[in-house]
């Protein structure tokens, strides 16, 4: 099988290139053998001189242990290499001895890493960590390692390099750590860098940054690149093959442009469909049903098959094998041939069912909201400043639509979230919910308050209470708010089990038992418990992995029709709020930007920054790379303790003028009757982006 | 970071007012006084002698002058005089502080150093023998009180094997010369040190073991690094940071304990000046000694938070 796919690799690769990594038949498990937990299975690619590849797949589908072993960074125990080579320029990675593989590490190999925040040492300057490296491997002085990190440092972008050598991890933000450990893994000049989901954990401006940055990278530094993604539009962009996992083998690989317009596996395909369209909004998601894979199981079936359409006798009894679908293409699927006719008409054939029309009465109305927090000094603990994390922001929330609060991370859309519902406590300002005001609302009004308005978090690992049963903490609010009888509650709780989907048997689980999903479907039911007006979902899905996030919107989407309820979304997400919210409230640094309807937003953004925000999102389509146009912003998001006189976007904006400097831009409203309200604070609004 | 440090010790301040209190208050409680002390230790006199003496320490005042007068002496920079040899209270304890200080200093260096080594040993070889054993190790050293383990020390090294002076700290009848103190040294120091070095041992162990799972280990490694390089520079300072405070809980316990040790080893710090006074009933030494533990405790919990802004760039005091 593995000559059959290098075959398939050098006839799309054309004959020149030469294979700089071949991995042959890698297997990976973990434990003791006998309950072994298979990562990754009979796992094969080539990687030519120069190539990009990507390697997608969901949490626990294998991606990043197949590179942690190719690098000698999986422990072991309780790891295992079961079987297979790994070529680099003729050397198998996996027979050397640790002391050889080391001096490859780092040198030839490199390797950035998903949290910048934590991949760094925080003890150590930055300075000291990126020429760590070049000592080790070349020998080099302190001095030479010195320049060469400073020349590294200036080609990934950082500003002031010399100072910032002598500073800590803490001291920079994201963006600018994950720079930083792009320098540290390319100092020595290395053949192949792998990154393992290196914007994952970063805001889409910068993820934009981030990858336009790797790409000019790779062309000055002509090194092969693989890139680990659980995110299928992103990769689509930049890199030139693709390579999906599932529960620990390769199902699909293909060139970029084949992998998307002639998709022939169908777990690619339920990936696909899982992601909302930037074009079309109105078909509903259709998320690959079921739960993430028993990796327990030998891989002796295909793994897919519990959650596949296609699936028949043979898939349960026999795993198929990578076989050649086309040219550079591979699949391993049975079915491909049929699969193959079927297409993508899945996603067409739902329809997004429609949803009653709101009314136009706000249910939540708040204004000019302020949340600051004190930043205390000295030695009486004088507030020598403040962080402005809400600065004003006025939203109305009408009765029964989806308004989605966006932004990136710090511009206050959760501490906005959070101060609705009386979890922070507002600096100034009015919120009013149904006609009453709650701002600062203490005790018992706030115990009122909550019995109408409800929230979902984010991680729903950590939002659970590990030592609940299920049961318990679906039924707590309704203990809390004193409603019903013991027996009423137990009924309740049954109901709303239900409601969201979950078995009755999951009654008594403790949440470290269930999956993701299944989390965040109690959480949701939690919120429910009280029959609640209005729900307010703090990043709901971000948690979760691309088929199990399809599967939680669109049951969002069907309590809202259900229960008549209104919601309140925050998130990041642009393509999934534009699928599921009717209008939407850009935020930046504690201010609203730009608020309108979600088609009026999405089609013709007015404010500069939700016009970046927009280039940034990744499309799940190759072709669209060369034809759209990205606006990279420059910068990070300033401090909001000091946040920059004017208008608070003027350093990063594009159309920024004098004015902009000094006065802060009201609101103004560029609706029509047709596209209903759409405000926008910007001196420039509308006007074409340079 | 020096307001910090002023806010620090202006907070001492109240804090060392209640010391006082409660030292005075327990002092002041304690069955008999210095003078029926004196006259079962010496010989019987009179009421009127008894009365006579009460007088002459200010016994016979009531409590809160006894109090005010004490305190007043503190603002001045004066501990008192021993009721028993009239000595400055603040003189005995200059005198006698630098052997305890030996005692401490040496007990916790051995036990910081021993420890950590052993634990990070430990963590490395998580799940192997080397770990198992010294995990036992640490169990059997946690498990043994310091009088105990002295005890025991004293009878396999002083009296079975006779390879080291049993108390004291030099040699009766010879001039004092350093190699004699420390051959003094090592008995008492290892009692004191061994429960706490088993202590330093399981939290090293629990934090190196953390610090291996953090990602920024895994870079290092992805760097090609020796492995040696990855544990001491990239590991072990981490490791360190939470051990700052096991220190700095350490000290308190090595009072007590140095008072324990002292008895049994005859070291003439003031842990044993402290048991004679209670003995004697000697009040201003008593009340001297805790104030001064008071103040060394609360600046040794104070450079314990300064040693976290210099290992740890994140902690800034503002």
């Amino acid at each position: 099988m593995s000559a059959d796919i290098a075959a398939a690799d050098r006839t799309a690769k054309g004959t020149g290139q030469q294979a700089v990594l071949s991995l042959q038949g890698l297997s990976v498990e973990f434990g003791p053998v006998g309950n072994s937990v298979y990562a990754v299975n009979d796992v094969s690619f080539e990687l030519a001189e120069g190539e990009s590849l990507a390697i997608v797949g969901e949490s626990g589908s294998g991606k990043s242990v197949t590179v942690q072993t190719l690098m000698g960074l999986i422990r072991k125990p309780p790891g295992r290499v079961t079987s297979g080579r790994a070529l680099f320029r003729g050397r198998d990675l996996l027979a050397m001895p640790d002391s050889e593989l080391r001096q490859i590490r780092g040198r030839d190999i490199a390797m950035i890493f998903q949290d910048p925040m934590s991949s760094l040492n925080p003890v150590l300057t930055i300075g000291l960590q990126l020429t760590e490296a070049l000592r080790e491997h070349q020998g080099l002085g302190e001095a030479e390692a010195e320049r060469q990190a400073l020349d590294m440092l200036a080609l990934v972008g950082i500003a002031n390099a010399p100072q910032r050598m002598r500073a800590f991890p803490h001291q920079f933000s994201g963006g600018q750590l994950q720079r930083i450990g792009i320098a540290m893994a390319l100092v020595c000049k290395p053949s192949i860098l792998i990154a393992d989901e290196p914007t994952t954990a970063l805001d889409v401006t910068i993820q934009a940054q981030i990858v336009e940055l790797v790409v000019r990278l790779q062309k000055q530094l002509g090194m092969a690149i693989i890139w680990i993604s659980h995110d299928l539009s992103l990769v689509a962009g930049f890199v030139d093959r693709v390579a999906v996992m599932y529960a620990g083998s390769i199902v699909e690989t293909a060139p970029v442009d084949d992998l998307f317009s002639a998709t022939r596996h169908p777990y690619t395909i339920g990936l696909l469909n899982s992601i909302p369209s930037l074009t079309d909004g109105n078909t509903r998601l259709v998320p690959i049903r079921g739960a993430p894979p028993n990796v327990t199981l030998a891989p002796t079936f295909c793994a897919f098959a519990p959650r596949c359409d296609y699936a028949e006798a043979r898939c349960r009894e026999a795993k198929p094998r990578l076989e050649a679908v086309g040219a550079g293409h591979a699949a391993a699927c049975w079915r491909w041939r049929e699969v193959k006719e079927v297409g993508r008409v899945g996603a067409a054939a739902a329809q997004r069912h429609a949803v009653a029309a709101p009314r136009q009465e706000p249910l939540l109305t708040v204004s000019e909201l302020k949340v600051h927090f004190p930043i205390r000094r000295g030695v009486l603990r004088r507030q020598v400043g403040a962080v402005h994390a809400v600065d004003g922001v006025s939203f109305e929330v009408l009765r029964g639509e989806t308004l989605a609060l966006v932004g990136e991370s710090g511009c206050g859309k959760s501490t906005t979230g959070r101060a609705v519902l009386g979890l922070e406590r507002p600096s100034a300002g009015s919120i009013v919910f149904e006609g009453r005001d709650y701002a600062g609302a203490t005790g018992g009004d706030l115990t009122r308050r909550r019995r109408d308005m409800q929230m979902v978090f984010q991680n729903p690992f950590g939002s659970l209470n590990p030592r609940m049963t299920v049961g318990r903490i679906i039924g707590e609010g309704l203990r809390a708010q004193k409603i019903g009888t013991r027996a009423s509650r137990d009924i309740r709780v049954s109901e709303l089990l239900a409601l969201v989907g979950l078995r009755e048997a999951l009654r008594n689980r403790y949440p470290f038992e269930l999956s993701g999903g299944q989390r965040q479907r109690v959480g949701i039911a939690r919120a429910l418990a009280a029959n609640p007006k209005f729900i307010i979902a703090d990043e709901p899905i971000s948690a979760l992995d691309v088929s199990i996030q399809a599967q939680i919107v669109n049951l969002l989407d069907d309590l809202k029709a259900r229960l008549g309820l209104t919601y309140l979304f925050v998130g990041h997400d642009l393509s999934m709020i534009r699928y599921l919210s009717d209008r939407v409230a850009v935020m930046y640094l504690g201010r609203i930007v730009e608020i309108g309807t979600t088609q009026a937003v999405f089609g013709a953004p007015l404010h500069p920054y939700t016009r970046a925000l927009l280039s940034a999102i990744p499309v799940p389509d190759p072709k669209a790379g060369g034809t759209r146009r990205r606006i990279v912003l420059g910068g990070t998001v300033p401090d909001p303790s000091r946040p920059p006189p004017g208008c608070h976007f003027h350093p990063r904006c594009p159309l920024a003028t004098d004015i902009c400097t000094r006065v802060d831009p009201q609101a103004r409203d560029f609706g029509s009757a047709v596209t209903g309200q759409h405000l926008a604070a910007c001196h420039h609004a509308g006007q074409a982006t340079p | 970071m020096l307001s910090y440090l002023l806010r620090k010790l202006l907070l001492s301040i109240p804090v060392l007012f209640g010391v006082t209190v409660i030292v005075f208050a327990i002092a002041h409680a304690m069955p008999g006084d210095a003078v029926l002390a004196m006259i079962t230790a010496e010989a019987p006199s009179s009421e009127a002698l008894i009365a006579m003496r009460r007088g002459e320490l200010g016994l016979d005042q009531p409590v809160y002058i006894q109090y005010l007068n004490w305190i007043g002496q503190i603002l001045h920079g004066n501990l008192g005089r021993s009721f028993v040899n009239g000595r400055s209270v603040g003189d005995i304890i200059v005198e006698r502080l630098p052997m305890t200080l030996e005692l401490m200093g040496v007990a916790l260096l051995v036990a910081f150093v021993v420890g950590t080594t052993l634990g990070v040993i430990s963590a490395l070889k998580q799940y192997k023998l080397t770990d198992y054993s010294l995990t036992l190790a640490g169990f059997v050293g946690v498990s043994i009180p310091d009088f105990f383990m002295g005890l025991l020390l004293v009878y396999v090294f002083a009296l079975e094997l006779r390879w080291l002076p049993s108390s004291g700290i030099s040699t009766a009848g010879e001039g004092f010369s350093l190699l004699d103190n420390l051959r003094h040294l090592i008995l008492p120091a290892a009692a004191l040190s061994l429960f706490r070095a088993a202590i330093f041992m399981r939290y090293a162990r629990a934090g190196m073991l953390e610090v291996l799972n953090q990602s920024y280990m895994r870079t290092a490694k992805a760097k090609g690094l020796k492995p040696r390089t990855i544990t001491l520079r990239h590991g072990l300072r981490n490791a360190l940071i939470p051990l700052v405070t096991v220190f700095g809980l350490a000290l308190p316990t090595l009072f007590g304990g140095s008072v324990v040790i002292e008895t049994i080893f005859q070291w003439p710090g003031i842990g044993l000046m402290f048991i004679d006074s209670v003995v004697n009933r000697d009040s201003p030494v008593i009340m001297g000694y805790v104030l001064i533990t008071a103040i060394i405790v609360m600046l040794a919990n104070l450079a314990t938070d300064l040693a976290y802004s210099v290992l740890d760039p994140r902690v800034s005091y503002g």
